[in-house]
């Protein structure tokens, strides 16, 4: 069941535009390297600080509340940490690409042509992600990081090997933008397979080659692809189609690939300690979160690396094993743990909508000063910059994650249902891990 | 290369430096003529910039905010008021200076230990004449005091001595005794050997002649000037000495890991009876003695200071116009 976006001629032109997108872009960019800024020019007192405030509360809210779950990777199609490296690497912004290479344009090693690296890069964040969240100077030095290196790979290697590969947000993006209700495919697959050229990969003189290194034909789920639309652009054969379907629809097909399934135990694990360390009340958890590099963080961080790297993948296997004894499935242990992996999607994703909810809703109204004063400067630009802090809708919070998190459960309750007519194993024992770390999960948040 | 990239290259390059530069080029233009000051607690670097120069007559803008913990702002010597300096907000004050001389801004929130070392300077200069700090020489170093030494009380009283019971005694006294220059010179117990050697009030029990010294302490005060001392105290002294003067205030545990000494207890007559006010003067106008006592010369005036004085001796005595 699928609606094809781009059918209406409106839609196709607004999308296939250079200029739209550049536009975007440009603000986009504009605002990122004013939060670089203002973390080093700026107030030093996070709630007072561009940086951090419209960061870490304004983009993380839209990012996982709304572009996440309804565009998948609608946030990498107007990223702006591409932008500058992408110009130096073509060598032009609007043109068509030089003939010869400017620079390096190496391939990426194969063996890191997965997303281990990605896992590893949000890992690091998420250690010191407490710092990095409070503290605006070390937020401008992580976007920063980003930028210059997006920048420095661009040079070396061919295409955006820094999104696809390295960038701690893109990874879980594309975990879980299999789950949008929005994709990029080709219409007819013999198309492709007869086109000589293949310029969606190749690029011509109408746009670039796939910056994501994804050959348009062969995409059957979204993690891979950016929405940079520069396929539909190029695509002589009128092939490529943007499409509204049904939630979830690559989750049908399970993953077969170990370093996806690792994303999703990271990506739900981490979501259940911040729960602990943000919205716990237990001050020396946060104390030791907090204190970087002293005994009692790297306690902290080996806790954490064994709750992500161990525990919960082990608990699983124990899990997945228990339902493949019952089911006397033939399909190896590690295949199935990798494909019933593939049902914690919506349950991590709904982990972070619950635990977003909180800390956003709380913090809301740090946007409306920090945008009158955006540098702790005594601006008032919009006559916002006193107003005072208030939560919002606190009566409707605790409602609305347990609604998410039930809503989660089922989600990937229905998910494992499939995976388990796939591979042939029994979903229940899965299906019972799910409601337990559910529990928990609720208990740490309401 | 097409039209089309020369321009979104010119749309690339250009917004991003408006993007940059614009909050910059608003700083300069909008805040001309005001100085900008950060506050940090004293161990990260105190006040930011710590000196200011102005002229007399002229008004200096500043513009205050903390980097870290709530912070106060007030001048020595002056009485403008002091305002709140908050982390992530401005507080916007302005000064005018009537004499030229240095001024002493400082902290007036226990932002922490070294709370007392947040201090700046003013340097205000103009035609003017007389300076903030032109009084002359202080009490104990024309007296040729010693205020590092102990002053132990040599006698000390049963019980507390009150000014009241002691105001009946008051015609017995001799000349001079009620002078400001004879309490300033004088501790207590001296005070109260001197009495007991007059043959006018030989008939006179130590409990009496301990009231009458009461007498004399209150009659070199008022309730005003108590009442005044009694808020600078609070504000400035009791977070080391304590709100009763046991030497227990939130910071004295921190200040004796420091220094090995615990501040000095008003409320214990062997040692606050032994001293004089000039002995109590000097300690306060120049801190030190080897504890974390701080200067408050450029800060108290010479008023102050002495209400300040006068109060702590209500720790001794009972002083019926407090």
């Amino acid at each position: 069941m699928r609606f094809e976006l781009t059918h209406y001629p409106i839609v196709k032109t607004l999308l296939k535009n250079r200029w739209l997108q550049l536009l975007v872009w440009l603000l986009m960019l504009a605002g990122f390297l004013f939060a670089i800024l203002s973390g080093f020019s700026g107030t030093p007192v996070g709630n007072r600080n561009f940086g951090i405030v419209f960061v870490w509360i304004a983009w993380w809210a839209v990012l996982i509340l709304v572009a996440v779950p309804f565009f998948g990777r609608g946030w990498c199609a107007v990223c702006p940490i591409p932008l500058p490296g992408e110009w130096l690497q073509r060598g032009a912004i609007m043109d068509p690409p030089a003939k010869k290479p400017r620079w390096f344009n190496l391939r990426w090693p194969i063996k890191l042509r997965n997303i281990w690296l990605q896992n590893l890069s949000f890992t690091l964040v998420a250690l010191f992600s407490i710092v990095i969240l409070t503290t605006p100077k070390v937020t401008s030095i992580v976007l920063a990081a980003m930028l210059f290196l997006a920048i420095g790979m661009g040079i070396v290697f061919e295409r955006r090997t820094f999104c696809r590969y390295i960038c701690p947000v893109g990874g879980f993006i594309g975990l879980y933008a299999q789950a949008a209700p929005l994709e990029l495919r080709v219409k007819e697959k013999q198309v492709c397979l007869t086109c000589k050229e293949k310029p969606c990969y190749n690029g011509s003189s109408a746009g670039y080659g796939c910056p994501w290194d994804v050959f348009p034909g062969g995409i059957t789920k979204n993690t891979y692809c950016g929405l940079c639309m520069e396929c539909l652009r190029t695509c002589p054969y009128d092939n490529i189609a943007v499409n509204a379907r049904p939630f979830s629809a690559d989750l049908a097909k399970p993953s077969t690939r170990m370093d996806e399934a690792f994303k999703a135990f990271i990506m739900m694990g981490a979501a259940m300690i911040y729960a602990a360390i943000f919205l716990g009340p237990w001050g020396n958890l946060k104390l030791a979160a907090y204190s970087v590099g002293s005994l009692a963080w790297f306690g902290y961080s080996a806790a954490f690396l064994a709750i992500i790297f161990g525990l919960l993948p082990a608990l699983f296997l124990g899990v997945v094993g228990a339902g493949k004894a019952l089911t006397k499935a033939a399909m190896p242990l590690k295949k199935s743990f990798i494909a019933f992996a593939t049902a914690l999607v919506p349950l991590g994703l709904m982990f972070w909508v619950a635990f977003s909810l909180s800390f956003v809703l709380t913090n809301a109204a740090y946007i409306f000063s920090t945008i009158s004063d955006p540098l702790g400067w005594g601006w008032n630009l919009f006559g916002t910059a006193a107003l005072a802090w208030h939560p919002y809708l606190t009566g409707l919070l605790l409602p609305l994650q347990t609604l998410v998190l039930v809503a989660g459960l089922l989600w990937t309750g229905r998910t494992a249902q499939k995976v388990g007519t796939e591979v042939k194993i029994s979903p229940i024992p899965v299906i019972i891990f799910s409601t337990l770390i559910t529990i928990v999960m609720a208990g740490l948040l309401l | 290369m097409k039209s089309s990239e020369i321009l979104s290259r010119i749309l690339v390059v250009g917004g991003l430096l408006i993007a940059i530069s614009a909050p910059f080029v608003a700083k300069l233009v909008g805040a001309q003529g005001t100085i900008e000051m950060h506050g940090r607690m004293a161990e990260s670097g105190g006040w930011a910039p710590d000196v200011i120069q102005a002229k007399t007559g002229v008004p200096l803008h500043l513009r205050l905010t903390s980097e870290d913990v709530t912070h106060g702002f007030a001048v020595g010597q002056s009485d403008i008021p002091a305002v709140d300096v908050l982390p992530g907000k401005m507080t916007d004050v302005t000064l005018t200076f009537d004499k030229p001389g240095t001024y002493t801004f400082y902290c007036t929130r226990w932002c922490g230990i070294y709370h007392w070392r947040m201090r700046g300077k003013i340097e205000v200069s103009g035609d003017e004449a007389a300076s903030p700090q032109s009084i002359g020489s202080p009490l104990y170093v024309t007296l040729k005091l010693d205020i590092d030494a102990l002053h132990p009380a040599a006698v000390t009283p049963v019980g507390i001595p009150d000014a009241q019971r002691g105001a009946q005694f008051s015609t017995l006294l001799p000349a001079g005794s009620l002078a400001p220059d004879y309490y300033r010179s004088h501790s207590p117990a001296q005070t109260y050997l001197a009495l007991r050697a007059e043959p006018a009030l030989a008939a006179l029990s130590a409990v009496e002649t301990w009231d009458l010294v009461a007498y004399i302490w209150q009659s070199n005060t008022t309730p005003g000037a108590l009442a005044a001392g009694q808020k600078i105290f609070a504000q400035n002294c009791a977070a080391c000495h304590g709100e009763t003067g046991k030497g227990d205030g939130v910071f004295a545990a921190q200040t004796n890991a420091l220094t090995g000494k615990s501040p000095a207890k008003f409320a214990d007559p062997a040692s606050m009876l032994g001293a004089s006010p000039a002995v109590l003067q000097g300690k306060i106008l120049r801190g030190g003695m080897g504890t974390g006592m701080p200067s408050w010369g450029p800060i108290l005036t010479d008023q102050q200071t002495w209400d300040v004085i006068s109060y702590l001796y209500t720790f001794q005595f009972k002083e019926s116009n407090k």
